[in-house]
C-alpha cells in the first residue's frame, strides 16, 4: 500500500480552485481516491455539491477525464463507459491501455434516487469503482433529509420542531445493501484517515469487477461543525463506533480498526455538531440514550460477525 | 441520375421490429443498453441473439431501466463508442430526463423506437403521444410508413446523426404493432454495402484520452448556457440539409429516394391530407380510389418532424386550397394535436395558404380505415369552397 511519501509526489488529479465549501469532506476524498489509482482513470460523477462545484464552466478542477450526466445515474453513466471501453479493445478501435472506471455520488444520489442504477451496475459486473461520499444530507439544495441522514439530526425537510426532535428514521445500512449483491469487494471509510481511504481505494482497484466505496464526509454547512474539524469529526464517528471502518471482501467482513477502550461516547461526537444541538436539551435524555444503545447493539452485532468470519478463514 | 446503378439487394419477409434489429445488426454498434417494453421489446431481444450468436461485436448492456439504458447509452457514446438503444411509450418517458443531456452532448446516438399510447390508462397499441411528449428534447424524430422504411430510416439515421454538422441524436419510429409486428417483404442490403453506407464513425471526442483529459457535462450559467444551446439549434436546422442529402444518396445508390416531406399526388391536387407514420399508407390508398373518380385529391407524409420541415410544408401546401392535419395524439392544450399547431404556424408567414382542419384520430390503437379517410376527403371537397370552415378539430371514430 502507498505511503504518505509515495501519495505525495504523485501529479494531483483533483486539483483547488473549486467553490466547495471550506472544511468540506469530499474533495479530500476525490483527490486522495485518485492518488491511490495508478492507471489510466475515467471518473463519471452525480448532481451533487461534487459536481456542481467542481466543473464550473469554463473551469475544471478534473485533471482525469470527467462526465457528468445526471443526479441518480452516476452508476449507469459508468457502466456505459466502461462497455464502450472493453468493446472498443475488443474491436481494436481503441488501444488496451487499463482504463479504470469510478464513479461518485453523494448520499442522496446514492442511498436514494440512485439506488436502482447503483444496484443494476453491480448486479452487472462492471468493472468499476463507485464511491459514495456520505455527508448526510442533500447539500446541495439545502440540507433536506436522506436515507442516509442520521437519526435525530436537524434538516430542512425534517426540522427539529415544536412535537418532533428532527429526522424520526434510522439511517439506511448501504454497505451492508451493496453487501447482498455479492460484489468482490465493499468497503466503509472516513474522509479524515488518508490511509485507511487510500489502503481502501487500492485494494478495490487491486480487483476486477464491481467494487463498492462508501465515505463519511463533513460538511460544515450541513452539520453546523467547525470548517477545521474534518479529521477529527470523521475520527470521533469511529472512535464512537457510529461509523466503524471494516471491509468485506468476498462476503467476509472485517474490520479495520477497533477503538476498543478508546470508544467515546456517541454525545461526544453529537454535541461538536449544531444537527444535534436539540438533544442536549434538558428533557431529551431518552433520545440520546435511545440512539446511543442502537450505535451500540449494531456495534456488537459487527464485531460478531467480523469474529465469526475472522475464524472460518 | 443514371439509371443503371441500383445496388441488387436480398427481398425478405420481416416484421417492422425484426427490420429495425436486422439494419442494427448491420452497423454493428459498439454498445447496446437497453430494457424491454412492448411493443420494442423484440428490437433488442432479437439483437441479443445476434450477440450470443456472435454475428456483432457489440458489448450488450442488459440495463435495470430505461433511464439506465439512456445514461449508459449516452457514457458509451461520450467514451466515443457508437451507442444505441431502443424503446417505446413508459419506457421513453422513464428516459426523458436523459434525452436532453443526450442531444446537448451532442452525443450521435441512434434509437429505434416504436410508437405506443402514454399511460393512463395503461395501452400497449399505437399512438404518437409518446413521441410527441419528446419532441423538444433535441432529437431528431423520422417516422417510418412501414417495415421497409424502418430499416432504411435506422441506416440513415446513423449516417445523418453521425454527420460532424448535426451530431445530435435520432429517434426513428414505427407504429406499434401495426408495423412493429406486421410481416412485410422488404429489401434489404447487402452487409457489407450497408457498413459501408453508414461509415465508420468518428466522434467528436472521447474520454478515454488520459493524455488530454476532457470535462464533460459541466455546470453551465448565466454567463454560457445560452451560446452553448444556439449550435445545438443551428445543428437541427443545418440537419434538415444533410437529411436532404442522405436520402437523395440512399435513392441513387438503393432505388428509394427520402426526403423531409412526401408529397403523393400534390401537384394539380386541390385538398390534401397531411400524415405521419403507417396511416400514410392507408392514406395512398384512398387517393389512388378518389384520383379514378377525378377527384383532385392528395397526400403530404411529414417523414421528419424534428427538424420540422416548415419551409417544404409551406412550399407543399402553397397551391392547396383545403387541408386536414392528421394527429394520433392531442396536446390536451385544448386546441388539437401538435402536428397540426406545427403546421398551422409554419403556414402562417405564408400568402397563400389552405383552411386547415384538424383531425385527431387513432388514440389507444383505435383502427383508422379507407371509409374514414375517405369522409374527411369529402369534407374538404365541401370545405375548399365553403366559406366557413367550421369545426376545426374533429375526434375520428369516437363513440359517442
Ligand atoms: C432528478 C433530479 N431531482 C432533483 C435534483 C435536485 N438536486 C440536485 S443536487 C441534489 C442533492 C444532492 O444530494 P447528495 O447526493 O447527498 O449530494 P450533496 O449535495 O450532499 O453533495 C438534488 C436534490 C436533480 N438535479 N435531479
Ligand atoms: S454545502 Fe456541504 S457538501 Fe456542499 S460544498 Fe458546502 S460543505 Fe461541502
Ligand atoms: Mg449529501
Amino acid at each position: 500500500m502507498a505511503t504518505l511519501k509515495e501519495l505525495a509526489a504523485q501529479e494531483e488529479k483533483f486539483v483547488g480552485g473549486h467553490t466547495s465549501c471550506a472544511g468540506c469532506g469530499y474533495p479530500n476524498i476525490f483527490r486522495l481516491s485518485l492518488a491511490a489509482i495508478k492507471d489510466p482513470v475515467v471518473v463519471v460523477g452525480a448532481t451533487g455539491c461534487c459536481e456542481v462545484n467542481t466543473s464550473i464552466f469554463p473551469y475544471t478542477s478534473w485533471k482525469v477525464p470527467f462526465l457528468h450526466s445526471a443526479f441518480e445515474n452516476s452508476a449507469a453513466t459508468c457502466s456505459g463507459v466502461e462497455a464502450a471501453y472493453q468493446s472498443l479493445v475488443k474491436s481494436g478501435k481503441a488501444k488496451d491501455e487499463n482504463f479504470r472506471f469510478v464513479a461518485f455520488g453523494g448520499d442522496g444520489g446514492t442511498y436514494d434516487i440512485g439506488l436502482q442504477s447503483l444496484s443494476g451496475a453491480m448486479e452487472r459486473g462492471h468493472d468499476l469503482l463507485y464511491i459514495c461520499y456520505d455527508n448526510g444530507a442533500y447539500m446541495n439544495t439545502g440540507i433536506q433529509r436522506s436515507g442516509a441522514t442520521p437519526r435525530y439530526a436537524n434538516t430542512t425537510t425534517a426540522p427539529v420542531g415544536k412535537v418532533k426532535p428532527g429526522k424520526l428514521q434510522k439511517k439506511k445500512d448501504l454497505a451492508k445493501i451493496m453487501v447482498g449483491h455479492n460484489v468482490p469487494y465493499v468497503a466503509q471509510t472516513i474522509a479524515g484517515n488518508w490511509k485507511d481511504l487510500t489502503n481502501k481505494v487500492e485494494k478495490a482497484m487491486s480487483i476486477r469487477g464491481p467494487k463498492f466505496i462508501v465515505v463519511l464526509a463533513t460538511c460544515p454547512l450541513g452539520w453546523a461543525t467547525k470548517t477545521q474539524d474534518t479529521v477529527k469529526l470523521t475520527q470521533m464517528a469511529v472512535d464512537s463506533c457510529f461509523w466503524p471502518l471494516y471491509e468485506v471482501e468476498n462476503g467476509k467482513y472485517k474490520l479495520s480498526y477497533d477503538p476498543k477502550d478508546k470508544k467515546i461516547p456517541l454525545a461526544e461526537w453529537l454535541k461538536l455538531q449544531g444537527r444535534f444541538k436539540h438533544l442536549f436539551k434538558p428533557g431529551n435524555e431518552n433520545l440520546l440514550a435511545e440512539i446511543q444503545a442502537e450505535v451500540d447493539q449494531d456495534w456488537a452485532d459487527l464485531k460478531a460477525l467480523c469474529d465469526f468470519h475472522s475464524q472460518k478463514v | 441520375m443514371t439509371a443503371t446503378t441500383i445496388i441488387k439487394q436480398l427481398t425478405v419477409a420481416k416484421t417492422g421490429n425484426e427490420a429495425m434489429a436486422d439494419a442494427m445488426r448491420q452497423v454493428n454498434p459498439d454498445v447496446v443498453a437497453a430494457y424491454p417494453i412492448t411493443p420494442a421489446t423484440e428490437i433488442a431481444q432479437i439483437f441479443s441473439s445476434f450477440v450470443a450468436d456472435g454475428m456483432v461485436t457489440t458489448d450488450m448492456v442488459t440495463v435495470e431501466s430505461e433511464h439506465s439504458a439512456m445514461s449508459a447509452t449516452i457514457g458509451a457514446a461520450a467514451a466515443g463508442a457508437r451507442a444505441m438503444t431502443a424503446t417505446a411509450s413508459q419506457g421513453l418517458m422513464l428516459m426523458a430526463e436523459m434525452l436532453p443531456i443526450a442531444a446537448a452532448l451532442r452525443l450521435p446516438i441512434v434509437m429505434p423506437e416504436v410508437n405506443r399510447a402514454i399511460s393512463g390508462p395503461i395501452n400497449i397499441h399505437c399512438d404518437h403521444s409518446d413521441t410527441m411528449f419528446c419532441r423538444d428534447a433535441g432529437w431528431l424524430q423520422i417516422f417510418s410508413e412501414n417495415a421497409q422504411e424502418a430499416y432504411d430510416n435506422v441506416l440513415q439515421a446513423v449516417k445523418i446523426a453521425e454527420d460532424p454538422r448535426v451530431h445530435l441524436p435520432a429517434l426513428v419510429t414505427t407504429d406499434g404493432f401495426i408495423i412493429s409486428h406486421g410481416m412485410e417483404t422488404i429489401k434489404i442490403l447487402p452487409d457489407d454495402e450497408a457498413k459501408s453506407f453508414v461509415g465508420e464513425y468518428k466522434p467528436n471526442y472521447s474520454l478515454l484520452n488520459h493524455e488530454k483529459p476532457i470535462t464533460v457535462g459541466s455546470i453551465d450559467l448565466q454567463n454560457y448556457y445560452f451560446e452553448h444551446r444556439i449550435p445545438m439549434i443551428e445543428a437541427m436546422k443545418t440537419a434538415k440539409d444533410i437529411i436532404k442529402q442522405v436520402g437523395r444518396e440512399y435513392g441513387e445508390k438503393y432505388g428509394r429516394f427520402y426526403d423531409l416531406i412526401e408529397q403523393y399526388k400534390i401537384d394539380d391536387a386541390e385538398v390534401a391530407l397531411i400524415c405521419l407514420g403507417s396511416t400514410a399508407g392507408t392514406a395512398k390508398d384512398v387517393v389512388d380510389a378518389l384520383r379514378t373518380k377525378g377527384q383532385k385529391v392528395g397526400l403530404i407524409k411529414i417523414r421528419v418532424f424534428r427538424p420540422f420541415p416548415v419551409e417544404d410544408l409551406a412550399a407543399a401546401l402553397r397551391n392547396l386550397r383545403a387541408a386536414a392535419v392528421f394527429d394520433r395524439s392531442d396536446s390536451l392544450s385544448g386546441y388539437g394535436g401538435p402536428v397540426f399547431t406545427e403546421v398551422c404556424s409554419a403556414l402562417f408567414n405564408s400568402e397563400n395558404k389552405p383552411k386547415i382542419v384538424n383531425y385527431i384520430y387513432g388514440l389507444g390503437g383505435r383502427d383508422i380505415d379507407i371509409h374514414t379517410i375517405e369522409a374527411v376527403y369529402d369534407r374538404l371537397n365541401k370545405l375548399k369552397d365553403a366559406q366557413d370552415t367550421g369545426e376545426i378539430v374533429s375526434y375520428l371514430g369516437v363513440r359517442k
